[in-house]
């Protein structure tokens, strides 16, 4: 009884493709203000010094944080659904493990956005009646997406009740 | 979660005459709940209520603009024409709105649904399954109370903010809001009940002595602060600022910064003191807290009266807070935990999750017990967290005080010696302030199960202790921050459908946190364990 326990780990991984799909993201939110302020110091002659300093910090930030993030994420992020619950491990620095009752489950949605279609990923959000507690199970195959929602509704589907 | 509204067109033209209020014989519905279907107005003296409200807020912007027209110079005679008119038309318009609303306006109690429609221009039909409603809440401002009239606030108490989790009969009349109250939450309405409904023993009556926490809570300073803003505000609008201003300085001319400045602090206090106690009347007023048919009742108010439902089965615990100075004096608030408290009621600014003001600790927690049936409280080993939590509220004190003396001593630097001086003594009040606030929050750290209950206590100043319904927790968030990592420490969060979502058990040993979690909702954590792998010495 008294021995040291911990939390392990959820059993799956997300899809590999999740790495690419969040390094184009992290990329293209570091690119764009980066972009921004290479035109205005084209444009604007004399605070080019400036807009050239804010594009170097903003890339010498954002560049390395852009691609190790998603590396570190893709070995935190992980997941799990048994017949009772759902447990999902995510963040990076700062890690979080949710986990929630199959009885206490009231909706499961999927949200793909359109770069998560370019790479054929969706993300499951599961929540509960608390405000606080929406576990999202990003970067799923989408196949293996709906096939994890059908399967939660139809389990949940069982236990009606408020689920409060 | 809720079923689709039924599209259903509802009648169209009713049979009522023009003009007759159709107020309901209360018998005719109450005595069976399935007389249904049948769509009534609401009250139409909201009308004059409306006209008398909009008049009132008219004159009230209208004085000071006339009296700063008149005193630039302005004539009389045609700022009153004007800003009269204007009242007049405002006061026209409004009260035309409302009839309006109202005579469009139908709600219907049928078997199944509660539905409040709306159908002129804009048809909008609101409904909400009968047993989804868990609160029926009352209120009424003073000019709805000289009317005889309520407002009805009918909710859900679902947590999703979505449009269908209440609708508010704005109003009916007051009878008739205490019979739907009953039938509404009853749902299998006794027959030949009379209208005043049959109080049990109370739980709770206000105690005037409890008067004498109120002017320690922050409304104290709140309203000291506001006094001051409302004068500079009101004698801008009058134009008369710089004169008041003036006024003051010549009135301290001849003493020094330190005594204008103690004097205006005292009157502040004074304002505070005064506001912060006619608050405590108006609030707490005839406060009665009651059980009727497992529906714990809040009543109060003395201007506007609030009667507040929270149904037993919503209940998932209790916090006793103690607030920074009631807790100096050794008093306490009861709040609520309770599923479906995150919509407030529609214009009552007060918490409705408090269910009991500031009293003595040991009054407070019998009423905590009373509203609870259970004892959780009371010989809880509440168990201390570790060190390594109070070190981490020491480093945030000393970051967040000396941060700001940097701060200042950065700018006094750069601009002004001045901020060099505030900068030392910002470090040296702030540092023991900070400190101090640092250490109780370790203190008062602490965590334990007793019976159904899980209890936790936190707060750094204010204290707050939750009693939370372990039936009631409806998932685990465990949380570890790198620094968390290294100290072995971890933040567990109990979510539930009550208040905010969940309730945390911060900076918990690792194997302390996650035994206790195993514990309080048995085998919901305990597949995800593991023993560690006994390599570490």
């Amino acid at each position: 009884m008294n021995e040291v326990v911990r939390l392990r780990p959820p059993r799956n991984r997300v899809e590999r493709r999740a790495v690419t799909y969040w390094l184009t993201n992290e990329l293209a939110t570091v690119a764009v203000p980066a972009v921004v302020l290479a035109v205005l110091a084209l444009l604007i002659g004399p605070a080019r010094p400036w807009l050239l300093l804010a594009m170097g910090i903003v890339l010498a930030v954002g560049v390395p944080y852009g691609i190790a993030v998603p590396f570190w994420r893709y070995r935190v992020h992980r997941w799990e659904v048994t017949e009772d619950a759902v447990y999902t491990r995510s963040g990076w620095l700062w890690q979080e493990w949710r986990i929630a009752p199959m009885s206490r489950i009231q909706t499961v949605d999927t949200a793909r956005g359109p770069l998560e279609q370019l790479f054929r990923l969706s993300s499951v959000t599961v929540t509960t009646a608390s405000a606080a507690g929406p576990l999202k199970i990003q970067g799923l195959d989408h196949e293996l997406a709906a096939e994890l929602v059908e399967r939660l509704t139809e389990t949940t589907r069982s236990n009606r009740g408020d689920a409060t | 979660m809720t079923p689709p509204v039924p599209h259903s067109e509802p009648p169209r033209s009713q049979p009522h005459p023009r003009g007759t209020a159709p107020v309901p014989s209360p018998a005719t519905t109450s005595r069976k709940s399935g007389e249904a279907g049948r769509w009534e107005q609401l009250d139409r003296h909201t009308v004059w209520a409306s006209a008398i409200t909009v008049a009132g807020f008219g004159a009230g912007v209208a004085v000071p603009f006339v009296a700063g027209f008149v005193r630039g110079g302005t004539s009389p005679v045609p700022v009153l024409l004007i800003s009269g008119g204007g009242v007049v038309l405002l006061t026209v318009l409004a009260t035309v709105a409302d009839w309006m609303r109202w005579r469009h306006t139908r709600y219907r109690i049928t078997d199944e649904r509660v539905e409040l429609r709306y159908a002129w221009v804009l048809h909008t039909l609101r409904s909400i399954p009968r047993d989804r409603v868990r609160t029926v809440d009352l209120v009424a401002n003073p000019l709805l109370r000289m009317f005889g009239l309520t407002k009805v606030k009918i909710g859900t108490g679902q947590q999703v903010t979505g449009q269908q989790s209440h609708l508010t009969l704005d109003p009916v009349r007051r009878a008739r809001a205490e019979e739907l109250r009953r039938v509404l939450l009853e749902r299998a309405p006794a027959a030949g009940e009379t209208t005043e409904p049959d109080t049990g023993p109370a739980l709770a009556t206000l105690d005037w002595s409890w008067i004498r926490y109120a002017p320690i809570g922050v409304t104290t300073p709140i309203l000291g602060t506001a006094a001051f803003g409302a004068v500079m505000q009101v004698s801008d609008w009058i134009g008369v600022q710089n004169s008041v201003i003036q006024y003051v300085g010549d009135l301290f001319a001849n003493t020094s910064i330190v005594v204008l400045v103690l004097v205006l602090v005292a009157i502040g206090v004074l304002i505070g003191v005064v506001g912060s106690l006619g608050l405590f009347v108006e609030m707490w007023w005839r406060y009665r807290l009651t059980r009727e048919n497992g529906t714990l009742l809040v009543r109060r108010g003395l201007f506007t009266t609030r009667s507040l439902s929270l149904e037993q089965r919503r209940l998932r615990g209790v916090d006793v807070f103690e607030p920074l100075g009631a807790r100096l004096v050794g008093a306490a608030r009861v709040d609520v935990v309770a599923t479906g408290l995150k919509v407030r009621s529609d214009k009552d600014n007060t918490d409705p999750k408090t269910l009991m003001p500031a009293a003595p600790i040991a009054l407070a927690r019998r009423v905590a017990v009373d509203v609870l049936r259970a004892d959780p409280l009371a010989g809880v080993d509440i168990r201390p967290h570790p060190t390594a939590a109070r070190n981490r509220r020491i480093a945030w004190a000393l970051y967040a005080a000396l941060g700001i003396a940097a701060v200042l001593a950065v700018l006094g630097l750069l601009l002004t010696t001045v901020l060099l001086h505030l900068a030392w003594i910002a470090a040296l009040v702030l540092t023991p302030v900070a400190i101090a606030l640092a250490l109780d929050d370790y203190r008062n750290l602490g965590h334990g199960l007793s019976g159904d209950y899980l209890v936790t206590r936190y707060g750094a100043g204010s204290r707050h202790t939750v009693a939370l319904l372990r039936g009631g927790i409806i998932g685990w968030n465990v949380r570890r921050s790198p620094f968390q990592r290294r100290s072995g420490l971890v933040t567990i969060a109990a979510t539930t459908a009550a208040n905010d979502g969940r309730f945390f058990v911060r900076d918990v040993g690792e194997q302390e946190g996650l035994r206790l979690a195993e514990e309080a909702v048995p085998g919901l954590l305990t597949p995800f364990l593991e023993p560690v792998t006994p390599a570490r010495p």
